[in-house]
């Protein structure tokens, strides 16, 4: 903490950031107590755009709670069905067709390049760069054409079902999906020669928002922040679910623990995420995309199931205590940002407020999905 | 640190709680529907099956020491979850432990509050993390977490006096 944050007899004064301010990325406010530039506390206030999806999945029939997947994190939607469709699978005891696992694995992954292509061009963004944002998008919106003429929904999917998915995918998604790549891999190090390079940039995020491995573990952070930390730590590969054992892929890890490796996790897995899906492409079997005799009004044993899957912005994982009947008796959705921005009261206390937004910035939150 | 550690040392826990219901007679439990409410020990678990490799019920004064002791083994606080088990007049809230340190290691702690006085000491001077999922489960079901810094109304608006996930919550 700078001398000057510690000082008692200076007067401190309240700023609201947000709830609306382009650097949250949606409608969170930060309640923060300021001295001179720096800050003395940092308080995030949620709940802006809360829905309440837990009640909803007391309501709801287990198919009726689909839609709802898609609704919280609207930037790697396809990454939420995939728990909430392992979680029922579990439950019930539905065996998968090997296709429609790749097919899982192939449109998450997509997904997360998409997720990490917004969240690196709003970043750069929220730190005075606009450029680097159009070429995301114009990357962004290949995926989200692909993924749309597969799953039928530009963002919010609901795409699969207990037992598969709703649609299989044609030759065409096949080709598309292997020429985006063959193009998308010779942007990354263009990425990097325009914007990782940059000095302003370096200055703006080396060594900013320092978080350790231990706070990380405090806090229950996951997903890049986490490796950012240095903690080599991904579900896909630690607690494996879907085709991801058979799939050649690496976990990119940072030991810097600022603004910078968080950032470089997130460049170095849309790298990783092309070697998943080529992978995958090339794996794909033949054969169906849903399991035969799926009960149309499902009734999962008593007692409680959890699942947990690797989303964009870490471990994303579900609570389901059944009592027998067609709905659930209690459903917990635990959002990886929730966690994340958690510790940003900690983790922001002395430091400067640009770098603040900086630091936030790197946390990549994404509000629905902490509001839930 | 190798799986099994945790698991082993996590015994003591279970069996002080085990010792504490030892005393009471054993109900019978005639339907399924009337059982009673579920006995502090290891509960068996499958990890295939539910998703977790460790699964215990303590009493509520225990969680602070069962949060210390996962805490030295390294372990994090995933999400910290409450249930209205109206029927039974109580409320359970369930910790989830994961370790990220190595070989993934799930371990699940629950305890069971009276409905009518729903106090459990907080976590969160271990965890910081459970402050805010603490503060929610005592807001969406008003379970009172003795010595948590701040129960205040996080996700609902500032005026709600209603706690939406109870089971006898009407809108």
């Amino acid at each position: 903490m700078s001398s000057l944050a510690q000082s008692q007899l200076r007067e401190t004064f309240e700023l609201n950031i947000g709830p609306q301010h382009p650097a949250t990325h949606g409608v969170l406010r930060i309640k923060v107590v300021m001295d001179g530039e720096y800050i003395v506390r940092a308080e995030p206030i949620l709940g802006y755009i809360h829905r309440m999806h837990e009640k909803m999945g007391e309501n709801r029939t287990w198919n009726q709670f689909w839609p709802n997947m898609g609704r919280l994190d609207y930037l790697s939607a396809i990454a939420y069905n995939h728990c909430y469709a392992c979680l029922v699978e579990r439950a019930m005891g539905i065996e998968v067709p090997e296709r429609a696992e790749y097919i899982r694995v192939i449109t998450a992954e997509l997904n997360r390049i998409q997720s990490h292509l917004l969240g690196f061009g709003a970043y750069i963004m929220d730190l005075g760069g606009f450029t680097p944002l159009m070429y995301a998008m114009d990357e962004r919106e290949q995926i989200l054409d692909l993924l749309e003429s597969v799953t039928g929904s530009r963002l919010t999917y609901c795409y699969f079902r207990f037992g598969g998915v709703y649609n299989d995918i044609d030759d065409d998604f096949i080709t598309g999906t292997r020429a985006f790549i063959k193009r998308f891999r010779p942007q990354i190090p263009m990425y990097h020669k325009l914007v990782t390079g940059n000095v302003i940039l370096m200055d703006r995020l080396n060594g900013v928002g320092p978080i350790s491995a231990d706070l990380c573990r405090k806090y229950g952070a996951t997903g890049p922040v986490l490796r950012g930390s240095g903690v080599n730590f991904d579900v896909r590969r630690n607690e494996p679910y879907g085709v991801y054992p058979e799939l050649d892929f690496d976990i990119p890890v940072y030991h810097e623990c600022d603004s910078m490796a968080r950032y470089m996790v997130r460049m170095d897995e849309m790298v990783q995420s092309c070697r998943i899906i080529e992978n995958a492409l090339n794996k794909l079997p033949e054969g169906p995309v849903m399991a035969e005799k799926v009960p149309k009004a499902l009734k999962p044993p008593k007692g409680d199931f959890h699942f947990a899957v690797e989303a964009a912005r870490g471990t994303f994982s579900m609570r389901t205590v059944s009592d027998g009947t067609n709905t659930s008796y209690r459903m917990r959705l635990r959002s990886p940002t929730y966690s994340n921005v958690s510790l940003f009261e900690e983790a922001s206390r002395g430091m400067l407020l640009s770098d603040a937004l900086a630091f936030l910035g790197s946390l990549d939150p994404v509000i629905p999905e902490m509001d839930r | 640190m190798p799986a099994e550690q945790p698991q082993e040392a996590a015994a003591p826990v279970e069996v002080q709680a085990e010792g504490e219901g030892e005393g009471k007679p054993k109900p019978k439990a005639k339907k399924e529907e009337d059982a009673p409410p579920r006995k502090n020990g290891l509960i068996e678990t499958e990890y295939a099956k539910r998703g977790a490799h460790l699964d215990v019920q303590i009493n509520p004064d225990q969680v602070v020491s069962a949060a210390e002791f996962l805490d030295g083994e390294g372990m994090t606080l995933e999400m910290v979850t409450g249930v209205d088990w109206i029927k039974e007049n109580q409320f359970e809230v369930i910790y989830d432990y994961s370790y990220t340190g190595g070989q993934l290691l799930r371990v699940v702690v629950r305890a069971r509050v009276d409905r009518n006085k729903p106090d459990i000491a907080t976590v969160c001077h271990i965890f910081g993390g459970a402050n805010w999922h603490e503060r929610e489960t005592w807001e969406l079901l008003g379970i009172n977490f003795v010595g948590h810094p701040q129960l205040e109304h996080f996700l609902l608006p500032e005026d709600a006096d209603f706690f939406p996930l109870r089971k006898d919550f009407k809108p």
